[in-house]
């Protein structure tokens, strides 16, 4: 267990590592930096003392070691924008997206898993064939149609919600369905195909042939081994939840990280744009690690090679 | 005797069947049973997009870009226009219907090429990947996790505010989409196809490696990869609309479906069709296309997930 962990988090640090070196190569494969900032009118003394500034003037490997020894020290460069520090000001926005996002995510899991493990014990009856279209199209729908259609219909026609900004908690409704509905479309399909599986495997015979009720088996036998591949997705979900909004706010006008990404992508602000990027690294790869820890505690293959390897 | 010798003795046929243990299917259910209405419906509806693709400079009624600011705002003809532009036009006079054609052929390419891309790197990588073993696929294999581990949107829009856009760099962008499941696929498919008797045989007769895989596995494992390059064509429609919406995706003069979308926004309410138009386009193709893509899998692979 000791060892599945310290492999788990080894690699962990490796995608870290990758994710901070790819954005070191974009920086640097984008141009020279002291002309995106400077200007190319810019008197040559002054690039001079720029590039000597922030080191440009030193071998490639030592700018590499020092962009990471102030990645790790939280010293990623000010927004161009406003000149405040980008880790500020990307902070700043993270709450107004958790808000839309964490009610989102409990909408996409209390429709997508009932959903799905439905459509698994229902196979090929209308039940089945029901939830599977509805998943379809939440696949085929682009969230950004799906959140002006529902704009125009409960903003612009019925006039009951607001169709952009952030002022009220009526603001949230919108967003927040719409990433809902189409989150839980995926889950629905994830946890179908996951289910099926189990419900194909020996043990589930077993469990039935020796006179479970039926209610027993799926309870008892075929739920928590199905729960296992569907962690995977949830951890996936919850490591997007500080950007996986990124159209929908744009959509409804929603002052959240996203749109300050989609801003600063525009503008070209790249030192907010790298904020973001490196802090969407280590939630996902934290999510992904929190998934591989709790897969340690319950999946009982991996608890049995611990008790295997302290014997 | 058997059977076959007597076909006078035929049981199953229509007209008799009543006294037969053979059930016999009328050729017009075998045909439904073989053809689902849904998957017709999808196919008719993929090669009107084909046709659109091709012929778009032949049909689009007027200049994609021609301005008209006497016939501003005209609504579709279901909603109160006339046949002069029957999807109506945008606050600047020009034909939606037009614009539609132009914006799906544009999409289109797009998404195909990008496709096409993914194809090309997600099959060499895995093919290298199975070749060579060892410590080069563990390498593979971890930048397919470190990828699989990253939402793609966030990547993309990390490059295109490094590099800024043009159509070129965008349409390789959108190749990078997608090529770690095919990666993983073809590697896995690979690594079987060689315990196979066919790749022993001409690795025996001396083939080089490139030929072995390029002849003779990849013929072997086309029809499942291209089940799942046919699932991933949907997706790259979506992203590519969903920037394009963003306005960091195809750039104005040019036009795409999401750039539809995202223009039709701000008319919303007094000119809903702007936007409805290419919203109808992309939920109609990527529908179909995932169907025909679901069909084919459980058809050809119903391994495949």
């Amino acid at each position: 267990m000791v060892q599945y962990l310290l492999m788990k988090i080894f690699r962990a640090l490796v995608t870290v590592t990758l994710i901070v070196s790819a954005a070191f190569v974009v920086l640097r494969l984008s141009g020279d930096p002291a002309i995106i900032i400077l200007g190319p009118e810019a008197p040559p003394e002054a690039f001079e003392a720029f590039r000597r500034n922030w080191g440009l003037d030193q071998p490639i490997w030592v700018q590499y070691f020092k962009y990471f020894a102030a990645v790790f020290q939280g010293d990623l460069g000010n927004s161009m924008r406003d000149g405040r520090s980008a880790l500020v000001v990307v902070g700043e926005r993270i709450p107004l997206t958790l808000a839309i996002t964490l009610p989102a995510l409990f909408i996409k899991l209390a429709i997508g898993l009932p959903a799905g493990v439905m459509a698994a014990l229902y196979r090929n009856t209308w039940v089945d064939r029901l939830i599977m279209m509805l998943s379809v199209a939440g696949f085929t729908v682009p969230s950004f149609v799906l959140g002006l259609v529902l704009a125009m219909i409960f903003a612009v026609w019925l006039g009951w919600l607001p169709s952009g900004g952030s002022d009220t908690w009526a603001h949230a409704v919108l967003p927040t369905v719409t990433m809902g509905l189409v989150g839980a479309a995926v889950i629905a399909r994830f946890t179908r195909s996951a289910m099926l599986e189990v419900l194909g495997q020996p043990y589930i015979r077993t469990a039935s042939a020796k006179g479970l009720l039926w209610r027993d088996v799926v309870r008892n036998h075929a739920l928590p081994n199905a729960a296992i591949p569907t962690l995977t997705i949830i951890g996936f979900l919850v490591g997007s939840l500080v950007a996986g909004a990124v159209v929908v706010e744009s959509v409804f006008s929603w002052p959240g990280v996203g749109r300050l990404l989609v801003n600063a992508v525009a503008n070209r602000d790249l030192a907010v744009v790298q904020v973001i990027l490196l802090l969407v690294g280590l939630t996902m790869v934290g999510a992904n690690l929190a998934v591989d820890i709790l897969y340690g505690i319950v999946d009982p293959r991996l608890r049995i090679k611990r008790l295997q390897a302290g014997s | 005797m058997t059977i076959d010798t007597t076909p006078d003795l035929e049981p199953a046929s229509p007209t008799h069947a009543s006294g037969s243990v053979f059930t016999s299917k009328s050729r017009l259910r075998a045909f439904f049973e073989a053809w689902p209405p849904l998957v017709l419906i999808a196919l008719f509806w993929v090669g009107v997009i084909a046709v659109v693709v091709v012929g778009a400079k032949w049909i689009a009624p007027y200049d994609f870009m021609a301005l008209d600011l006497r016939a501003r705002l005209i609504p579709p003809v279901f909603m109160g226009g006339d046949w002069t532009h029957p999807l109506g036009t945008d606050e600047l006079g020009r034909d939606v219907l037009s614009r539609l054609i132009v914006s799906i052929q544009i999409s289109m390419v797009i998404a195909f090429l990008s496709t096409l891309i993914a194809a090309i790197v997600g099959v060499s990588l895995g093919f290298i990947a199975a070749y060579f073993r060892g410590r080069i696929e563990q390498v593979i294999l971890m930048l397919i996790d470190a990828q699989a581990a990253m939402p793609f949107m966030i990547i993309a829009l990390a490059v295109l505010a490094f590099l800024g856009s043009s159509l070129f760099l965008f349409t390789i962008l959108m190749g990078f989409y997608g090529w770690e499941r095919i990666a993983r696929i073809s590697r896995g498919l690979a690594i079987s196809a060689n315990e196979r008797g066919y790749a022993t045989a001409v690795r025996d007769l001396g083939a080089t490696p490139f030929r072995i895989y390029s002849r003779h596995i990849l013929p072997n494992i086309a029809s499942t990869l291209i089940v799942s390059l046919t699932l991933n064509f949907p997706e790259v429609i979506l992203l590519e609309s969903g920037l394009s919406f963003l306005g960091l995706g195809v750039q104005p003069p040019m036009t795409s479906l999401g750039n539809m979308v995202g223009y039709g926004r701000d008319y919303i309410q007094s000119a809903p069709w702007i936007m409805l138009a290419p919203s109808a386009a992309i939920v109609l193709t990527t529908l179909s296309i995932s169907i025909l893509g679901d069909w084919m899998r459980d058809k050809f692979d119903p391994t495949l997930d």
